[in-house]
C-alpha cells in the first residue's frame, strides 16, 4: 500500500456527491466543486450524481492512480452511512483508507436547511474545514479484536424469550435477565390473540418452559442490571438478584408451602392479575410461571416483618428445605459479546384521562383487566363478573385512551383497535352482552387484520365513530353502578349517551417510566417519546448507536406479538452475526500517552469510561491499554498539559477543522 | 570583537522582572562581562532618541518584559524590535499578558472611571483625569493614551523567544542568557524552558491520589495546608498539571500551590480551559446541585485559571470591547 512520504506535496480529490436531489436540489453542488477547485492543495474537483454508486467510487480510483492523489475528500451523506464504502475506494486506489475525510452535507446541510445560497456556502465551509484538516492526516491501521460469544437478554417477554431460544439453539450461552419472579411479559396475561383467537399462554407456555429448561440459557428471573461497563464484544454486566427467600434449585414449585401458609385465605393484592384476585404472602405469579418457583413477599410475610411466625410453610416443604428466610440479595457479574434488549412497555394509566372514571367508578375496567376477566385461569375463572357479582348486559370500550391524545400520549398505540375488537368479541361471547365500540379511526394494517375487523364487525357489535367526552354514574339508577357513556356520533352527527354496566377503557401503550434510567444504563437513545431508538428506521431497525447493543420488541415502539418475534429474531439474528465473525474491526482513532511529555498527574485515569489507562509504576506516567481504549476523547479533553493525542482527532487536525470552516467565504 | 548589544525594557509590568535580573547577584557580572548593555531604564537613564538613533538590528538581544497597554509600550516595542536582532518576551506579561491583561475584563472606561472617581480611596471631587496633552508652564506635555485591551508582546510585534515566570527564575533567565550568547538556539518562536508540567518535578506528586474525586475547593487562606501533601489531594487548585515546568517547584516548597505563572505547556493552546476542563471532570459530585456547590469554592474562575494568560487565551478579552486591534 501506497502511503505518501512526509513531505510529498499534499494532493487532495474532493468530490461532492448530488445525492440524486437530496443535496443537489438545495446545495449548488457545481458551485461547490467550483470553490473547492481554488483551496491550496486540491488537485481534482469533480461533483457527481451517486458517488455511493459504482461508477462513483471508481472514479476516485481511477483519480487516485491518475493524478498521483494523496488525500480524499467526499461531501455527502452521514458518515454513518458511507464513510465505509469510501475508504474502501481509497484502500482500492491504494492509499491507506485514513487519508480520507467525508463532509456531511446532507444531514448537516441540504436536508435541514431552506435557502438554497446559504446552504451552499455553509457546504463551502464545510468542505473547506475538511480540505484544511485532511493534509494533517496519518496513516492508520484497523486492529482486530476478539469477541466473547455470550448473550445478554434483558427482559424476559415473548420478545426476549425468543431472541434467547434462536440464539441458544444455535449453540450460545445466553443469560436472560427479567425483572419479574417469572418470564412470560405482557403476552401471559393475554386470554387469546387476534387475529386468529388462538389461546396465548397455548402458545406462550411451550416457549417460556423451553426457555427455562434449556441447557444454554442461564435464565435470572427476579433480577435486574444494575451496572454495563465495556463495549462490543466484551461487556461487563453486574446483575442484582433478589431474594425470593426461596431456593431456586430446591423449589419443586409443589405449592405445598403455599397451602400451608399461616394466612389461611389470600389476602394480598395479586399483581399478575392487576388486583383484581389476592394472593398469600408466599405465591407462585400463576400456574405456567417459568421458573416454577415460589417466592415471598417480605412486605407481607408475618416471619419476615417479625421474625414471630410458626413458619408452618417450612414444615409443608419438609425435607425439600427450599425456604431459606436469610436469602440475601447477590450481585453477579457476567461477560458477554452482545446484549438484545427487550425491555417492552407499559400500560397507560387509565386514571391520566379521570374523565373516564377510571379508578373511581368500580364498573370501569382497563383493557388489561378485562384480558384478565376472560381468561380461564383469572381471578373469575374466565366468568365476566363485575365488582358488584353481576353479568354486564351493555358493555362500552373505548378506543385511543391515552393514545392519539395531546393531553397524554400523541401516537398510535397500534395494537388497540385490534385488541378492542377482540374483547369486543370475547365478552360478547362469554356474556351474549350488547357491546358498544367507540372509535376515533378503525386501524387494522397487517396481514388477515382486516379481514378480522369485517368478521367482528358482522358480529353484530356496535361500532360507533366518536371520541368518548364523558362517562358517569346514570343518575336515573343509584344502586347498580350502571354507567352513561356520552359521546359524539360524527357519523350521524349527534350527541350519543348510552347506558352501559360496563366500560372497558382501550389503554394505549407507552414507555416504561424508568426508561431513562434503562437508557442510561446501556447507553442507548430515546425518541422523544421515550422508546429506544433504532440505528437507522428503516436499514438499521434492530441496532442501537451503541454497537453490539440491539433492540427487540415493545420497547422499541408499540407493535403486536408477530412483530415483536419477528424483530426478536431480527436482533438475535444481527448478534449472531458479530459472534460468528469471532472479532471486530477496531476504529483507529484510539489515544496514546506521549511518554516524553506526561507529568504522571492522574488527572486522566479515573475520567476513562473504558478503564483503559493505567500509571506505569516504574515510570510514573501514564499508559492507554489500545486494546480498551474507545476513542471516546475524554482522556484527551482533560489531559492538562495536552499531553495525550487522539488518532483521527489530533488538536491541530481539530483547530485547522475550526479554522476552515470559520474562515470567510467569499463567492 | 566586539561584545555584543544587549537591551533591557520593560512595559505594563511591576518591576518584578527587572527584580530577577539584579537576583542573578553575582552572576550578572559574569554576563555583563560578556555584553554590552545600551538601555535598562530601571538602572541606567537613556531617551528615545538614543535608540532611535542606534542603527536597525544593532542589538543583539532585547529582554523586553511587561504587557503593551499603552500607544508609548507599543510605539517602544516597534522600535526594539526594529533595533533588535532577537526580541525575547521576557516573563508572563511580555510573554501571555500577564496579571495586567486581567483587565481584559472591564472595559477601559470603567477601569479608568474605577481607578479616579469611584475607588473608596479616592477623592478627586473635580472628576479630573489624566489628559493626553495639556498645558502647564507655556509647555505642552505628553501622555501616552491606554489601548482598550492589554496584549501580549507577540500580539503587537514578531516575538523570536520566550521565557516564562512571574517573573522568570534567575536559573532559566541565565540559561537562556547563555544558550544566545553560544549561539546554541532551539527554532525560532521557542519558549526557553522544559515543555512538560511541572507535576513531573513536583515533590508531593506521589502524595497524588488516582481518583481525586473534588467534593470541595478552598483557598489557600481558608484552610490549614499540609506541608507535604498534593494541594489537589487537599481540595486547593494547584495549576502544576497545566503549568510548564522550570520553576523548580518553588511555591510548592513554600507550601503554595501552583497559580500556573509559567504558562502551559507547546502543546496547549488556552492553558484556563485545559485546567478547567481537568477539573471539572474530577469533580466527585455528577449532578448538577452538587457540581455547582463543588465549583462555588473557586469565586474568580478566570483570576484562578487565567491569572498569567487571559491576553492570549482563547477568551483574550471582554466581547463588547472595540473590535479595532486593541487601539
Amino acid at each position: 500500500m501506497y502511503t505518501p512520504k512526509k513531505h510529498e506535496p499534499v494532493r487532495i480529490g474532493f468530490y461532492v456527491c448530488h445525492c440524486g436531489t437530496n443535496i443537489a436540489g438545495m446545495v449548488d453542488v457545481q458551485a461547490l466543486a467550483r470553490y473547492v477547485a481554488t483551496l491550496p492543495n486540491v488537485v481534482v474537483s469533480r461533483d457527481y450524481k451517486y458517488m455511493c454508486s459504482d461508477p462513483g467510487q471508481e472514479m476516485i480510483v481511477q483519480d487516485i492512480i491518475e493524478n498521483r492523489l494523496n488525500r480524499i475528500v467526499v461531501a455527502a451523506c452521514s458518515p454513518l452511512l458511507h464513510e465505509h464504502t469510501f475508504r474502501e475506494a481509497t484502500r482500492r486506489g491504494g492509499l491507506n483508507p485514513f487519508f480520507f475525510q467525508m463532509v456531511n452535507i446532507r444531514e448537516h446541510d441540504s436536508w435541514v436547511h431552506t435557502d438554497r445560497q446559504l446552504a451552499t456556502r455553509k457546504a463551502m465551509a464545510l468542505a473547506r474545514a475538511a480540505i484544511q484538516r485532511v493534509p494533517l492526516h496519518k496513516p492508520l491501521e484497523v486492529k482486530k479484536v476478539s469477541i466473547n460469544p455470550n448473550v445478554l437478554v434483558v427482559g424476559g417477554g415473548i420478545a426476549g424469550i425468543h431472541a434467547a431460544l434462536v440464539l441458544a439453539n444455535a449453540g450460545k450461552q445466553v443469560y436472560l435477565v427479567e425483572r419479574d419472579p417469572t418470564i412470560g411479559g405482557h403476552m401471559a396475561k393475554f386470554d387469546k390473540t387476534f387475529p386468529t383467537l388462538d389461546c396465548a399462554m397455548c402458545v406462550l407456555s411451550p416457549k417460556m418452559a423451553a426457555a427455562g429448561s434449556h441447557p444454554n440459557i442461564t435464565l435470572w428471573s427476579y433480577s435486574e442490571v444494575v451496572k454495563v461497563d465495556g463495549y462490543v464484544g466484551n461487556f461487563k454486566v453486574t446483575v442484582r438478584r433478589k431474594p425470593r427467600y426461596v431456593l431456586e434449585d430446591l423449589c419443586t414449585g409443589c405449592q405445598e408451602c403455599v397451602e400451608a401458609c399461616i394466612y389461611k385465605e389470600p389476602k394480598f393484592r395479586d399483581e399478575f392479575n392487576l388486583g383484581l384476585s389476592k394472593r398469600k404472602p408466599v405465591f407462585l405469579p400463576f400456574p405456567q410461571a417459568i421458573p416454577p418457583v415460589v417466592l415471598i413477599d417480605p412486605e407481607t410475610c408475618i416471619e419476615l416483618k417479625t421474625g414471630k411466625c410458626k413458619k408452618t410453610c417450612v414444615e409443608a416443604c419438609g425435607d425439600r428445605k427450599a425456604i431459606d428466610f436469610k436469602q440475601k440479595e447477590e450481585l453477579r457479574e457476567i461477560t458477554v459479546g452482545t446484549i438484545i434488549v427487550a425491555t417492552g412497555f407499559q400500560i397507560f394509566d387509565a386514571k391520566r384521562t379521570p374523565y373516564y372514571g377510571y379508578g373511581i367508578y368500580p364498573n370501569v375496567y382497563n383493557a388489561l383487566e378485562v384480558e384478565r376477566l376472560v381468561n380461564a385461569s383469572g381471578p373469575t375463572g374466565g366468568e365476566i363478573i363485575l365488582r358488584n357479582g353481576q353479568v354486564p348486559k351493555k358493555v362500552a370500550i373505548i378506543h385511543c385512551v391515552g393514545s392519539r391524545d395531546e393531553n397524554s400520549n400523541r401516537w398510535c398505540s397500534r395494537v388497540c383497535c385490534l385488541y378492542s375488537l377482540k374483547l369486543a368479541h370475547l365478552i360478547h361471547e362469554h356474556t351474549q352482552a350488547e357491546i358498544y365500540n367507540f372509535y376515533i379511526d378503525i386501524r387494522t394494517p397487517g396481514k388477515s387484520m382486516e379481514e378480522f375487523y369485517c368478521r367482528i364487525a358482522e358480529e353484530g357489535i356496535n361500532l360507533i365513530r366518536g371520541r368518548v367526552a364523558d362517562v358517569y354514574p346514570d343518575p336515573s339508577d343509584g344502586a347498580t353502578g350502571r354507567l352513561i357513556v356520552q359521546a359524539e356520533d360524527t357519523m350521524l352527527d349527534c350527541i350519543m349517551k348510552v347506558p352501559v354496566d360496563m366500560v372497558v377503557l382501550s389503554v394505549g401503550l407507552e414507555p416504561h417510566s424508568d426508561t431513562e434510567k434503562i437508557r442510561r444504563l446501556f447507553n442507548m437513545s430515546c425518541s422523544s417519546e421515550g422508546w429506544f431508538l433504532e440505528r437507522h428506521p428503516k436499514l438499521a431497525p434492530v441496532s442501537t448507536f451503541t454497537d453490539g447493543i440491539f433492540l427487540a420488541g415493545c420497547c422499541q415502539g408499540p407493535k403486536d406479538i408477530p412483530d415483536s418475534v419477528a424483530q426478536a429474531g431480527a436482533a438475535a439474528a444481527e448478534a449472531f452475526s458479530l459472534i460468528d465473525k469471532g472479532n471486530i474491526e477496531q476504529e483507529p482513532n484510539t489515544a496514546f500517552v506521549v511518554e516524553a511529555e506526561c507529568s504522571g498527574c492522574k488527572s486522566c485515569i479515573p475520567l476513562c469510561p473504558y478503564t483503559a489507562i493505567s500509571l506505569l509504576p516504574d515510570k510514573k506516567k501514564a499508559y492507554i491499554n489500545e486494546a480498551l481504549c474507545k476513542g471516546c476523547g475524554t482522556c484527551v479533553a482533560a489531559c492538562p498539559s495536552g499531553s495525550i493525542v487522539q488518532n483521527l482527532f489530533e488538536d491541530a487536525e481539530i483547530f485547522n477543522e475550526i479554522e476552515g470552516l470559520l474562515a470567510p467565504t467569499s463567492f | 570583537m566586539p561584545k555584543p548589544k544587549v537591551a533591557f525594557y520593560w512595559c505594563a509590568s511591576c518591576g518584578g522582572c527587572e527584580e530577577t535580573v539584579v537576583d542573578l547577584a553575582e552572576d550578572l557580572l559574569a554576563v555583563v562581562e560578556k555584553v554590552d548593555i545600551v538601555l535598562w531604564p530601571v538602572a541606567l537613564d537613556f531617551k528615545y532618541k538614543d535608540i532611535e538613533a542606534m542603527a536597525d538590528q544593532s542589538i543583539f538581544a532585547t529582554l523586553l518584559n511587561g504587557a503593551i497597554r499603552s500607544t508609548e509600550q507599543e510605539a517602544m516595542a516597534r522600535l526594539l524590535r526594529r533595533k533588535s536582532r532577537y526580541l525575547i518576551a521576557y516573563g508572563s506579561c511580555a510573554c501571555t499578558g500577564g496579571i495586567p491583561s486581567l483587565a481584559n475584563q472591564f472595559p477601559r472606561e470603567q477601569i479608568l472611571k474605577f481607578n479616579y472617581e469611584d475607588a473608596p480611596s479616592v477623592v478627586n471631587e473635580a472628576k479630573t483625569r489624566p489628559q493626553l496633552v495639556f498645558e502647564e508652564d507655556g509647555r505642552r506635555p505628553h501622555l501616552p493614551e491606554l489601548h482598550h485591551v492589554v496584549r501580549s508582546l507577540d500580539q503587537v510585534v514578531e516575538v523570536d523567544y520566550y521565557i516564562p515566570g512571574c517573573p522568570p527564575t534567575p536559573k532559566i533567565t541565565q540559561a537562556a542568557v547563555a544558550a544566545l550568547l553560544d549561539g546554541r538556539l532551539p527554532p525560532k518562536g521557542a519558549v526557553l524552558a522544559p515543555d512538560i508540567a511541572l507535576c513531573e518535578e513536583c515533590p508531593r506528586r506521589d502524595s497524588k491520589p488516582t481518583d481525586v474525586a473534588f467534593t470541595e475547593f478552598k483557598r489557600t487562606h481558608q484552610k490549614l495546608l499540609d506541608p507535604d501533601k498534593c494541594f489537589l489531594a487537599q481540595g486547593v487548585v494547584c495549576m502544576g498539571p497545566a503549568t510548564r515546568q522550570g520553576c523548580g517547584a518553588q511555591c510548592l516548597a513554600g507550601n503554595m500551590p501552583c497559580t500556573g505563572c509559567f504558562g502551559g505547556t507547546d502543546r496547549v493552546k488556552d492553558q484556563g480551559a485545559k485546567i478547567l476542563s481537568s477539573l471539572c471532570a474530577n469533580i466527585g459530585p455528577k449532578e448538577e446541585a452538587g457540581i455547582n456547590q463543588v465549583l462555588a469554592g473557586i469565586p474568580d474562575p478566570v483570576g484562578t485559571f487565567y491569572r498569567y494568560g487571559l491576553a492570549k487565551s482563547l477568551l483574550r478579552r471582554k466581547v463588547d470591547l472595540p473590535m479595532n486591534n486593541g487601539k
